[in-house]
């Protein structure tokens, strides 16, 4: 619904433009670019050199694997929650969908402190999970919780019933209808959450620290490394191991991006 | 127009079977039960396992105040900041045609899906004092990393894309003929940007801002890597409680818990906001274009040119 001689930049929004770039340039274009230039300053072997150092490749194999553990948790659990929100009814449902938004409204430290005082050294059930690497990976669940749930929800409330009506006349079972007629709808919004839960999990830093207890070559998060190399001076491994989260970052978003166009196209 | 919110009046679906429903009720309560609901009961059983006393002394601390003071301060600017750029690029994004838009577009997005820590990294090899642009700034006196300013600076980035991704869709949905109607009539840009611009947007800017302040309150990844943490002075209310925490001792961990649990309470008021905000809550006309979570936001290029 734009009008023909909409779109072009008046002085005044021109000025706007110009303002905006510049904020962005200095507060993300800049800083982006201080990460990518000092991670390569000493030419692509150094990046080479500091990503694959012990104790940063460490980090980046269990940083990688729990992400995408969780990614995969999160794909059927957030769907299954997704599922019982919208089709299913009980009480204290409302309850059920502001729990879900914590883990997003909480502070990441906060986090870490809610997990350790149940899953840490005072938990009321015993379980000590300070300083495992299970410990990373429910700070990780925890965190991560909503994004499938919230990009699911929307879509299954749109479904139409109908045709999984027709297809229950014709003699199909649940799990065939479910296969055949819900998930294919419901996929791109199950692939969006769980590519932004993954983007999430990767770069997760305060809700792991504490139960994670950051023991070097177990349970060190790459994030954790950064800020330690950070701290100890050493800006090119920092930056290295920073510009390949990025990376990881960028890609994730670009795939989002793809998905939304190929489900804008389809829909 | 489809309405967004659960329809309570709904009939359950008639497969299934009441077996498999209750398996999968049991199987989605239990998870969110064990990982969110019973830790967070846990942490609030802790702040007062030793009675109101100790909290109220913990309370007391002026370390934590100046920590709260702090918080509240920086979240206040840069929501500001957010508020005021994220509107006006909402409506350069969306009624307006230039090169590079694109690429505005995603670049207004990286920040969330970017490690905190690497946002906080970032900054110090640029505003740090030996910085790419942090050594001229010390030259002139200007200090930003370790100071205030890098914290609302760290701030501002983590919470970027929050409000510009509310106000985008719904200034989409409303299109520009009032707005051409009205300069046809002589209304100057800024009356048309008070009397009917606004008035569009301001639910999906209420939840925005709201988005923003929750999220610029709890920052800590990144404010922790510019600010140097020194209690009382660059110290934020999330800063406090790790610091506390790490401290051992039953009064550090007393104030770890009891500002946490300060913190907790304001996120929940928050989402409780939100919720209300929401499309279908008692007073918000949204549009379709709205979505039910704060997490559902639409990745870039999402808008069809």
């Amino acid at each position: 619904m734009r009008h023909p001689a909409q779109g072009r930049l008046t002085p005044t929004a021109g000025l706007g433009l110009g303002v905006s770039l510049l904020w962005l340039s200095l507060a993300v274009g800049l800083p982006v670019a201080a990460v990518v230039v000092t991670s390569f300053g000493n030419g692509p072997a150094s990046f080479v050199a500091e990503v694959t150092s012990p104790e940063a490749l460490a980090t980046i194999r269990l940083t990688v694997g729990a992400a995408v553990l969780t990614t995969a948790v999160n794909a059927v659990a957030g769907t299954l929650i997704a599922w019982v929100l919208v089709r299913d009814e009980f009480r204290g449902k409302r309850l059920v969908e502001v729990i879900i938004d914590i883990p997003f409204a909480l502070p990441t430290i906060v986090a870490g402190l809610v997990l350790i005082s149940l899953y840490g050294p005072a938990s009321p059930f015993g379980i000590d999970l300070v300083g495992t690497r299970r410990g990373v990976f429910l700070a990780l669940l925890f965190v991560t919780l909503p994004f499938v749930v919230r990009s699911v929800q929307p879509v299954l409330m749109d479904l139409d019933r109908d045709v999984e009506e027709a297809a229950a006349s014709l003699g199909a079972e649940g799990p065939a209808i479910f296969r055949r007629i819900i998930l294919p709808t419901i996929a791109p919004a199950v692939l969006a959450g769980s590519a932004l839960a993954f983007a999430r999990a990767l770069g997760e830093y305060g809700s792991v620290i504490l139960i994670s207890a950051n023991l070097v070559g177990r349970t060190e998060v790459s994030s954790s490394y950064i800020l330690k190399r950070i701290e100890e001076g050493e800006a090119a491994a920092a930056a290295s191991v920073a510009t390949l989260l990025l990376a990881v970052a960028v890609g994730v978003l670009l795939v989002l991006d793809l998905l939304q166009r190929r489900a804008a196209r389809h829909g | 127009m489809a309405e967004l919110r659960i329809d309570p009046g709904r009939p359950v679906p008639p497969r299934g079977g009441a077996a498999a429903r209750w398996t999968l009720r049991t199987l989605a309560l239990g998870y969110v039960l064990a990982l969110v609901a019973l830790p967070v009961a846990t942490v609030t059983r802790r702040t007062f396992a030793g009675g109101p006393s100790l909290v109220l002394a913990s309370l007391a601390d002026p370390d934590l105040h100046a920590a709260a003071r702090l918080g509240v301060l920086v979240a206040t600017v840069s929501v500001l900041i957010n508020t005021v750029f994220g509107v006006g690029v909402s409506i350069l994004l969306v009624r307006y045609r230039f090169p590079g838009r694109r690429l505005l577009n995603a670049v207004i997005d990286l920040p969330v899906s970017i490690s905190p820590v690497v946002v906080g990294i970032a900054l110090v090899l640029v505003y740090g004092n030996s910085g790419w642009l942090g050594r001229y700034l010390e030259a002139i006196g200007v200090t930003v990393v370790f100071a205030t300013p890098g914290i609302v600076l760290a701030t501002v980035i983590v919470a970027l894309p929050l409000v510009v991704r509310e106000v985008v869709p719904v200034l989409e949905e409303a299109g520009t003929d009032q707005d051409q109607a009205a300069a046809s009539l002589g209304a100057t840009a800024w009356q048309r940007f008070v009397r009917i611009t606004l008035p569009t947007i301001r639910w999906a800017l209420a939840y925005g801002v709201v988005l923003s302040l929750a999220r610029s309150l709890g920052e800590f990844g990144a404010v922790r890597v510019v600010s140097g943490s020194v209690a009382g002075e660059s110290q934020t209310l999330t800063l406090f409680v790790n610091d506390s925490y790490q401290e051992f001792g039953p009064a550090a961990q007393q104030s770890a818990f009891t500002a946490a649990f300060l913190l907790m309470v304001v996120s929940v008021a928050f989402i409780v906001l939100i919720a209300w905000l929401r499309p279908g809550g008692p007073d918000s006309p949204r549009g379709p274009g709205s979505r039910p979570g704060p997490s559902s936001r639409p990745g870039p290029g999402k808008e069809r040119s």
